[in-house]
């Protein structure tokens, strides 16, 4: 096989070419209408909640626990990566998906402890969403501060 | 001196005394055991954790399993087996070495990632024709669970899987290899070298892997002068769809053009549209669960008389491939043929 840069580039091409593409519009509509399907719920929870009169905080917190405990529950009996497989971004976006990103390294690394494995594994795939998150929160709020003051 | 008479060329050797290939044992997953295959398996466990705490010593009790029923099938014994070769993908070879600890045989731990078991017939084949052993045993296995940890995300991580992705087949296959028996024969070795053609995307080893496939093939029809048509069955080890199409087009650049007699184990092992495997199977498990079950029985049963299979491996190093790097790729042929 000739391996000089010009054919490399050639063959990149034709993986390209042979690669069938993700069914992204079939994957839009799928995530359009799971994603707005747990947010629709996750307001559903929110009008109940505040017909019980919990205030506007106590709401706030009550639905996302809710949605996590569910996304966590879901993801134990395996049913969250099933919905992924079809829903991709509509399961992933919401805080559902920052549930089951927590959930799925924990059980896997279960089995290396609840130290090294369990408590170290767990934020694999949500720390860097925690890190980066908390980083953005604080240049915005500093932004805040002296040009909305 | 190179004894010449052995060395065909660069990359390829002729096994001149016989080595025969006495027995094999081929063990499966449930997924795999659900497919086309089904029927040629010695074991089917239906089991994913395998009676195990965990999805790494399932993969080592597949080990152990495949090894010992290939043993008992040869009428060997322990004693008898002078080397025995294994590997797979988990680090360090940890599915070989902790499956095969007790099993005191002088041991070889190889890595070729997906191409390993092609590397352990390799070698197994050249020692007993060195006159270093008599018989050897070898054999490589895979866990769809241990690698997706290893090298992707977790299993009940929401995410979809491109098109061109693989599917790790979960197993283990094993052989015994003899200078002396029955069976059919390692004739022909041609070992491949590492080929980068420059692909990033790791669910996409397919076309990582096609050109070490490509290069491997021509290689080998180059130095032993033989044509396409001189086997029944040309089986790459997990291209999968895309490896396979990219495959024919750079062989036909080449001017090696195969009828019907090219397939890839990954698109035998699984149906991809009933299953749902995508591009096709693969891992450590993909071409050596195919041949010690599906392969060697059709050669025995005298339904083909020669087969070239070409275990195909992706050496992806996570931290490597994190650091930006591209993914280098192996293949090694091995002619199989009954007298």
């Amino acid at each position: 096989m000739d391996t000089s840069e010009s054919k490399k580039k050639e063959y990149q091409k034709s993986v390209k070419n042979l690669s069938p593409n993700s069914p992204i519009i079939k994957n839009c509509i799928w995530a359009f209408f799971s994603g707005g399907a747990i947010c629709t719920f996750g307001q559903i929870l929110n009008n109940y909640f505040k017909s019980l009169s919990f205030g506007e905080d106590n709401t706030a917190l009550l639905v996302n626990i809710v949605l996590i405990g569910m996304s966590a529950v879901l993801t134990g009996f395996g049913l969250y990566s099933k919905m992924g497989k079809h829903c991709g971004a509509g399961t992933i976006v919401p805080i559902t998906g920052f549930a089951n990103s927590m959930v799925s390294p924990s059980i896997e690394f279960k089995t290396q402890g609840f130290i090294l494995g369990l408590g170290a594994k767990m934020f694999t795939v949500a720390g860097p969403v925690i890190v980066y998150g908390i980083t953005t929160s604080i240049i915005v709020g500093i932004a805040h501060y002296f040009l909305a003051g | 001196m190179i004894n010449m008479q052995k060395r065909l060329g660069k990359h390829t050797v002729n096994i001149e005394k016989p080595v025969y290939i006495i027995s094999t044992a081929a063990l499966a997953g449930k997924k795999e055991g659900e497919g086309p295959l089904k029927d040629y398996f010695d074991y089917i466990a239906d089991d994913i954790m395998f009676g195990e705490k965990s999805w790494e010593k399932a993969e080592s009790k597949f080990f152990k399993k495949a090894f010992d029923m290939a043993l008992k099938k040869s009428g060997k014994t322990y004693n008898d087996i002078d080397y025995m070769l294994s590997g797979d993908l988990l680090n360090q070879c940890g599915g070989s070495t902790f499956g095969l600890r007790d099993f005191k045989i002088p041991f070889l731990g190889i890595y070729g990632a997906c191409s390993t078991f092609g590397e352990a017939i390799s070698i197994g084949s050249m020692l007993i024709d060195g006159g270093f052993a008599q018989n050897v045993l070898c054999g490589a296995g895979s866990h769809f669970c241990s690698a997706e940890k290893q090298f992707r995300f977790p299993l009940e991580l929401g995410t979809q899987r491109p098109p061109t992705a693989t599917w790790t087949v979960t197993g283990a296959g094993a052989v015994v290899l003899s200078s002396k028996g029955k069976g059919p024969k390692v004739t022909c070795i041609t070992t491949g070298k590492i080929i980068d053609m420059g692909i990033k995307d790791a669910a996409n080893m397919g076309a990582a892997m096609a050109g070490a496939a490509c290069d491997v093939i021509s290689a080998h029809f180059k130095e032993t002068g033989r044509k396409p048509d001189y086997y029944d069955v040309v089986a790459t080890g997990d291209l999968g769809e895309v490896g396979k199409a990219l495959l024919k087009k750079y062989l036909a650049e080449e001017n090696i053009i195969f009828k019907n007699n090219i397939t890839d184990c990954g698109l035998e092992i699984f149906d991809n549209e009933k299953q749902d495997t995508h591009s096709g199977g693969s891992g450590c498990a993909c071409s050596a669960v195919t041949f010690s079950g599906y392969y060697y029985k059709q050669l025995t049963q005298n339904k083909i008389k020669r087969i070239l299979l070409i275990p195909t491996g992706a050496l992806i190093n996570t931290d490597i491939s994190q650091q930006g790097e591209t993914i280098p790729s192996i293949a090694h042929a091995v002619a199989i043929e009954m007298e």
